[in-house]
């Protein structure tokens, strides 16, 4: 249950947490609740900063982060305007005219990520000399490491949020996670690179020639063999020069890794996971579910995106069975009387067009009926683990959010408390 | 176009896409169309997930050797044990193709690297390797070797002509460009050695429109739209590849009788009217409806107007791609199903062999 005074779990969050980190799988709209999270703090008055990793051109527009800038830049966040869109079911917008975000003192920060220039910061933070960093910054393996990886970009948006935290001064750092299938890399991801930069094969490597072909085993030669055979002797030596690169940081990497690990379990460190209905997103997070509990960490709360509108009033008794046996009818009366029309009966055919658009119309209907139903269903069954208040749905828009008063609106959908 | 024609332009077609784009279910309705007109296809799944199997009724994903699809059912899992490891030589790869048949196997870059390193007489080692943690190394250091084998297999199977048509579901992960350009990154880091013939080889696939081409597939939705323009015009630069149509999944389809406006009108009421007058004559289906006929009836409306205003804003996202990258948009509907089952990737392979007709 939410703390006192809050109506849901990411009110709470908004209001209270310093960190948020946002995850889930990649085209459930995370980029745009993030923003629009980081947006409800700033207009409840807190300092905010919302780190992105991929957001549309035309959001980042909004927002003004168009271009790899890797440092935040503020957001003149203005004041909500009433909604326009002709349908935004089941919630309304709750919009106080006139109340801005410098009035009450909130501030809305945001930042690209740039996956390379924060590890190129990071190698610099932790290298011994400047030689070392131009050493390492040149080396192709680096190269290919610092951007492509995957899993190096979950890596830095960790190491930005880490930053922002220690030294941003912010209420509140909201953080996007990269859109991977394996959206726990940005978890594993700082461990995987200590473990790639310790593995004892590699530290054999860097023994001087000699000595090393008497201490390592038959198997480590065969690899090292195997390597160089087949991938060519340029990658192997590559590879060396990239591991004597690092040579003396792995400590520094460690000690920050554990550092960072700690930020994650901090009692002020909310994870809030958005998903959308479809069946392959709430398969995805119900397994993301579960990993998160193996490492401890809870999700406190849900955002279902793009959940379908209920168009049939509340109480309706009616099935799809019997909308669906409605436009049969009407359809199969159609057919039956395209039959035997006559050139002289006009106002039945007339009448026959106008039944087959009330047919498409109530089919229609019943389409949505049905996918909202069982939106409805998935949603509930992923939250049923948590408590009710930690679900929140926003409805399928008629609008894609792109500009500042479609981020106020889904604000205010998200957080109308806040 | 000739629907044969057609795909057969190529003998290899990489199905790619975001994540959620519906990629694996193009894949589906592809081959179904092509072994409807004929064609032997062999799908390449590279993910070990088991979408594509389920669609054609099976259970589970695919194994590493090939099996049938269609017509009739996929085998289940069990049965499948025994062909499920990859060995040198490439066990299951000649299940053989027959005309109108969809063939299909999985091929991740683990099954690849293993085949490949028995293919090179490391296959003693490679047991090792994995258990010690240094193949994660290996592929950790050389990033894009896992992508070159995997594409390396696909371009083995192109050269044996192992079917008419050969599908590759594309990895969701990241973007396919990483994917499909690993090869030319690795050309500049190996200057020698089997891994540099291998993705010299790829390279040549990929950029031989004849051999290989590119389908991409989107949403008529902002994001999926301008991911795709940057990643079409990526891939042309960086590989040199051919891009086939762009396939634009989940369009929905126009309502009969023009624009709907949900304020209560003589439509809600000639709607309702209607709704009365089955119920009547029919007594169908249950009596309550008839009472509730004209709050039905403007629901109706409103779910016919929300329907409307969705689809021309999906007509402008189709414009603007159009405008923006200009490749002939073949446009699939939105299925309102809970899963894409052998009926609904039949209607979707109906939808695609019209839409090829038309081009042109």
């Amino acid at each position: 249950m939410p703390a006192k005074g809050y109506a849901t779990e990411l009110e709470e969050i908004v209001a209270e947490r310093s960190v948020l980190i946002c995850c889930g799988s990649g085209g459930v709209g995370k980029t745009t609740t993030s923003a629009a999270i980081a947006l409800a703090a700033a207009m409840s008055g807190r300092r905010t900063c919302v780190v992105t990793i991929d957001p549309a051109r035309r959001l980042a527009n909004a927002l003004g982060i168009e271009g790899l800038t890797n440092t935040p830049k503020q957001i003149a966040i203005g004041t909500p305007a009433p909604a326009s869109t002709p349908r935004e079911r089941p919630v309304d917008v709750r919009v106080e005219a006139g109340r801005s975000a410098s009035e009450v003192g909130g501030e809305l920060w945001a930042m690209m990520l740039d996956t390379k220039a924060t590890f190129d910061d990071l190698v610099r933070r932790y290298a011994g000399s400047s030689e070392q960093v131009e050493r390492i910054l040149a080396n192709r393996i680096y190269k290919e490491l610092s951007s492509a990886l995957s899993g190096t970009q979950e890596y830095m948006a960790m190491e930005k949020l880490y930053e922002l935290v220690e030294e941003g001064g912010y209420d509140l750092v909201v953080v996007d996670t990269p859109p991977t299938r394996n959206a726990l890399d940005f978890l594993e991801a700082p461990s995987r690179l200590i473990r790639f930069l310790e593995h004892r094969l590699f530290r054999l490597v860097l023994m001087p020639t000699r000595m090393y072909l008497r201490a390592v085993s038959v198997a480590t030669q065969a690899f090292v063999r195997t390597v160089s055979k087949v991938a060519g002797a340029e990658i192997l030596d590559d590879a060396v020069t990239f591991f004597q690169a690092f040579d003396g940081m792995e400590e520094g990497f460690h000690a920050r890794a554990d550092r960072m690990d700690s930020l994650m379990r901090d009692p002020d460190t909310a994870f809030v996971l958005v998903t959308t209905p479809r069946p392959e997103a709430i398969d995805e997070a119900g397994w993301f579910t579960n990993r998160l509990d193996q490492y401890g960490i809870e999700i406190q709360a849900l955002v279902a995106n793009r959940v379908h509108p209920v168009f049939l009033p509340a109480g309706t008794d009616v099935t799809i069975d019997d909308l669906n046996g409605v436009a049969d009818r009407l359809e199969a009366r159609d057919a039956a009387g395209a039959k035997t029309a006559t050139g002289a009966d006009t106002k039945r055919e007339g009448d026959w067009a106008a039944r087959m658009e009330a047919a498409a119309l109530i089919r229609n209907l019943s389409n949505y009926e049905l996918v909202a139903r069982r939106d409805q269903k998935a949603v509930s069954a992923l939250g049923s683990r948590m408590s009710p208040s930690s679900v929140t749905s926003v409805p399928l828009l008629t609008e894609d959010v792109h500009d500042l008063q479609g981020l106020h609106r889904l604000a205010g959908l998200l957080a109308p408390g806040c | 176009m000739n629907f044969e024609q057609f795909v057969t332009r190529s003998r290899v077609l990489v199905v790619a896409g975001k994540g959620g784009v519906g990629k694996t279910t193009v894949t589906g309705a592809l081959a179904l169309a092509a072994a409807r007109s004929g064609l032997s296809v062999l799908i390449v799944e590279l993910e070990g997930k088991s979408g594509l199997r389920e669609s054609f009724g099976g259970v589970g994903p695919l194994g590493y050797g090939e099996e049938r699809l269609w017509p009739g059912q996929p085998d289940s899992p069990g049965e499948l044990g025994a062909k499920d490891e990859p060995r040198s030589g490439g066990v299951g790869d000649d299940a053989g193709s027959r005309k109108g048949e969809v063939r299909a196997r999985r091929i991740t870059p683990d099954d690849a690297l293993l085949e490949y390193l028995s293919d090179h007489g490391l296959k003693r080692i490679s047991k090792r390797l994995v258990s010690s943690g240094a193949l994660e190394v290996v592929s950790t250091a050389i990033p894009g070797i896992r992508d070159i084998l995997v594409l390396g297999k696909v371009k083995q199977l192109e050269r044996r002509v192992a079917a008419d048509l050969i599908l590759v579901d594309a990895p969701a992960t990241g973007h396919a460009v990483t994917f499909l350009t690993s090869a030319n990154g690795l050309l500049e880091a190996a200057r020698s050695g089997p891994v540099r013939s291998q993705a010299q080889e790829v390279v040549e696939l990929l950029s031989d429109g004849d051999r290989c081409r590119i389908l991409l597939v989107t949403l008529p939705e902002e994001m999926p739209v301008n991911e795709i323009i940057d990643a079409a015009y990526l891939l042309e630069d960086k590989v040199g590849v051919s891009l086939g149509p762009l396939v634009v999944n989940s369009c929905l389809e126009e309502l009969p009788g023009g624009p709907v406006d949900a304020s209560p009108d003589g439509r809600s009421a000639s709607i309702a009217r209607f709704m009365a007058g089955v119920i009547d004559e029919e007594n169908l289906p249950r009596r309550p409806l008839k009472k509730l006929s004209a709050s039905v009836a403007q629901a109706a409306l409103e779910a016919g107007a929300f329907q409307e205003h969705r689809r021309a804003l999906q007509v402008e996202q189709c414009g603007r791609l159009k405008e923006e990258l200009p490749l002939p948009q073949l446009r699939i509907p939105l299925l309102f199903d809970d899963q894409i089952r052998i009926a609904e990737l039949a209607i979707l392979a109906t939808a695609l062999t019209r839409a090829v007709s038309e081009l042109h």
